[in-house]
């Protein structure tokens, strides 16, 4: 039965060899630890200042989010909260839809679980791609998502970055284009502290993508615990009824 | 069977049950001296299995439905607020949505057991036929199931299946539009999807259930080695090489639990999207009727068939090609004649053709997921032709087929 196994193993490697190749444009790494509180909250200075004026997180409630990331209510409702209102309320938009649409021809999507939906590297490496490109009525596109509609909100922490585009040819000469960004402008962070900037915010939706993460991986370490010891008792017991099977 | 009355307890309680209703003989026939062959090996986890996991289907599910809304407009969100606002909400969510996948995992394996074993052969063919029309109300009731968290995937998942029963000739498109209930799939669908899946495909799988377990325990279990260990009984008239049911395969089978809940539950609290093969990520965006996702990929478990469906050509014969991919599972009893029920004492040509059919079943549910390029699209049609040809070469190989001889009892 074993050799039998081996060979059906063999025979599938086909199937696996054309399960190479990637797609589209490389994604840098976000490199989050959900587990560092600072990082979380420093994450959600940045999305309530940044983000949350368009883009509602209307699954989440600020409440659940203070008592998750460490901070007092008090200081919730107010440094967190702009728009006054309880602190058991969910962080949704004043923006009218309809405006929002004439704004910036799309409704900017609700961030509950973008995290989840996109993830964590394409967020790390979209938030860090802008470039100016004055063919566009915002005056800026974006490598990872071409001809997106949000304009560069993060510009005064990162600066300006504008695209070099340089043509290689690979071995069988077909040439392809690969664009680099290149800061011109630099903006109050440097490179540096904007990845890290970038990487709090990213830890911050992560977190919000999925507020019981921690909670279920916690839990989760016990009960497989549990069940490894269960697995010896149920085994024993298994074993004592069998002596009698010959 | 008449022979348990002498078993029945005369008093007590027990007693006065026995009189109105037949709960000690239920326990004996199908527990405490239902025989089976002592010699059951990994295989035969699988059963007992997929019962476990039916039942944590139906007891997460009720409790899901506490929360959820099925409204086009609320769905989606529903499904969040169980995974926030409602105590262990998460948990249940998760585990239904894990349990749907290791179901399939868990029925895959248990029918795999079935045909290297030959136990769908006579006079098991009842047996096998309740198994797989239970196999085909688990992928309707998995299908109309993904529809209620109302995501893109969810959406537009069900609008392609749906649409194949638009590739029907003549009434295609009235079925179509008779089964979403809208020009699209819609508040409707989703109602009824809901309806189908909460009430009318549970109550059909479990009274299936009930006919599979009673129809096995009529003619009894098959073996490893295929053999009858009905042919030989003791004076006792229990067979030489059975052991009871219970209490031998219940504290085995809690062997099996045991391990099956260590790898479900590592992926329930550790990796509940399991990279994107449980959990879709495009499953994360609401429906959106006007946005279709660039690449539609419907969960793993169905991409085997959905693979052979896009290497056809046309269109409906790609849709009679899926049904028939399923239905040939169906003959199994009547194409395969060999008188020999066990792989083990089958000839190479037939082990050969297991192996190439497991190849084929694997390959396609790998190339369902994959965009349908030229090169994918051919491999899809090889490893159909060869899905197929494993049905076909079962109507063949017994006329030349060198099997070994089967022993008497069987072997442990």
């Amino acid at each position: 039965m074993k050799k039998q196994l081996f060979v059906l193993l063999l025979a599938l490697a086909p199937a696996w060899a054309f399960a190479a190749g990637g797609e589209g444009i490389h994604l840098d790494k976000a490199n989050i630890d959900p587990t560092n509180t600072q990082s979380l909250q420093r994450g959600a200075r940045l999305f309530v200042n940044y983000c949350l004026s368009c883009h509602s997180a209307s699954l989440m409630r600020y409440e659940r989010m203070g008592k998750d990331l460490g901070i007092s209510e008090e200081l919730v409702s107010e440094n967190l909260m702009f728009t006054g209102g309880k602190v058991g309320e969910l962080m949704t938009v004043a923006t009218a839809p309809a405006d929002a649409k004439e704004w910036f021809g799309t409704v900017p999507p609700d961030l509950s679980v973008i995290a989840r939906a996109r993830g964590v590297d394409w967020l790390y490496t979209y938030l860090r791609s802008f470039y100016l490109d004055d063919s566009r009525h915002i005056g800026v596109n974006n490598l990872v998502f071409p001809d997106v509609g949000m304009p560069h909100v993060l510009w005064e922490l990162q600066g300006w970055q504008e695209p070099i585009i340089t043509t290689v040819k690979d071995h069988e000469g077909k040439e392809t284009k690969v664009v680099d960004l290149e800061l011109v402008e630099p903006g109050l962070l440097t490179p540096k502290e904007y990845d890290r900037a970038i990487r709090d915010l990213v830890n911050f939706l992560d977190y919000m993508g999925e507020p019981a993460k921690h909670e279920r991986r916690a839990l989760g370490v016990k009960v497989v615990m549990f069940l490894f010891l269960f697995l010896v008792l149920a085994y024993l017991l298994k074993r004592e009824y069998w002596k009698d099977v010959h | 069977m008449a022979g348990n009355t002498s078993e029945k307890w005369q008093g007590g309680l027990l007693g006065w049950i026995d009189a109105r209703f037949p709960l000690s003989s239920m326990w004996y026939d199908h527990l405490a001296k239902y025989y089976a062959p002592k010699n059951f090996n990994f295989w035969y986890y699988f059963g007992s299995l997929a019962l476990m996991v039916l039942v944590l289907q139906i007891i997460t599910g009720i409790w899901l439905t506490m929360n959820y809304k099925p409204d086009a407009s609320l769905a989606f969100n529903s499904v969040e607020y169980i995974m926030r606002d409602v105590n262990w909400g998460w948990l249940i969510r998760y585990m239904h949505s894990t349990g749907a996948s290791f179901f399939f995992i868990v029925v895959y394996l248990h029918m795999f057991r079935g045909l290297i074993y030959g136990s769908f052969k006579k006079p098991r063919e009842l047996i096998w036929i309740f198994g797989m029309i239970i196999y085909v109300c688990l992928m309707a009731e998995a299908f109309m199931g993904y529809l209620l968290p109302w995501g893109q995937m969810s959406y537009w998942g069900a609008q392609v299946i749906i649409s194949l029963f638009g590739a029907i000739p003549g009434i295609g498109d009235s079925l179509a539009l008779w089964i979403r209930g809208d020009f699209v799939i819609a508040d409707a669908t989703l109602n009824r999807f809901f309806a189908f899946h909460v009430i009318a495909v549970p109550i059909v799988l479990l009274a299936l259930v009930v006919l599979h377990i009673l129809a096995l325990h009529e003619v009894g279990s098959n073996s490893p080695d295929g053999v009858e260990i009905k042919k030989h009984k003791g004076a006792d008239g229990i067979p030489l090489d059975g052991i009871p049911f219970h209490p031998y395969y219940t504290v085995k089978d809690i062997v099996g639990v045991a391990v099956f809940l260590i790898v479900f539950c590592s992926v329930v609290f550790f990796m509940p999207e399991m990279g994107g093969w449980f959990l879709e990520r495009d499953n994360f965006i609401p429906a959106d009727p006007l946005k279709t996702p660039t690449h539609i990929v419907p969960l793993w478990y169905f991409t085997p068939f959905y693979a052979i469906l896009r290497a056809v050509p046309d269109k409906f014969l790609g849709v009679v090609a899926m049904g028939g991919a399923i239905f040939a599972l169906f003959l199994l009893p009547w194409l395969d004649r060999s008188p020999v029920k066990s792989i083990r004492y089958r000839g190479t040509v037939y082990k050969t053709a297991v192996a190439v059919f497991v190849v084929s079943f694997v390959a396609l549910g790998y190339l369902g997921t994959q965009p349908a390029t030229p090169v994918m699209t051919n491999f899809a049609r090889l490893f159909s032709v060869l899905y197929f040809g494993f049905f076909a070469s079962l109507l063949i190989i017994p006329s030349f087929e060198k099997t070994k001889p089967v022993p008497d009892r069987v072997t442990s």
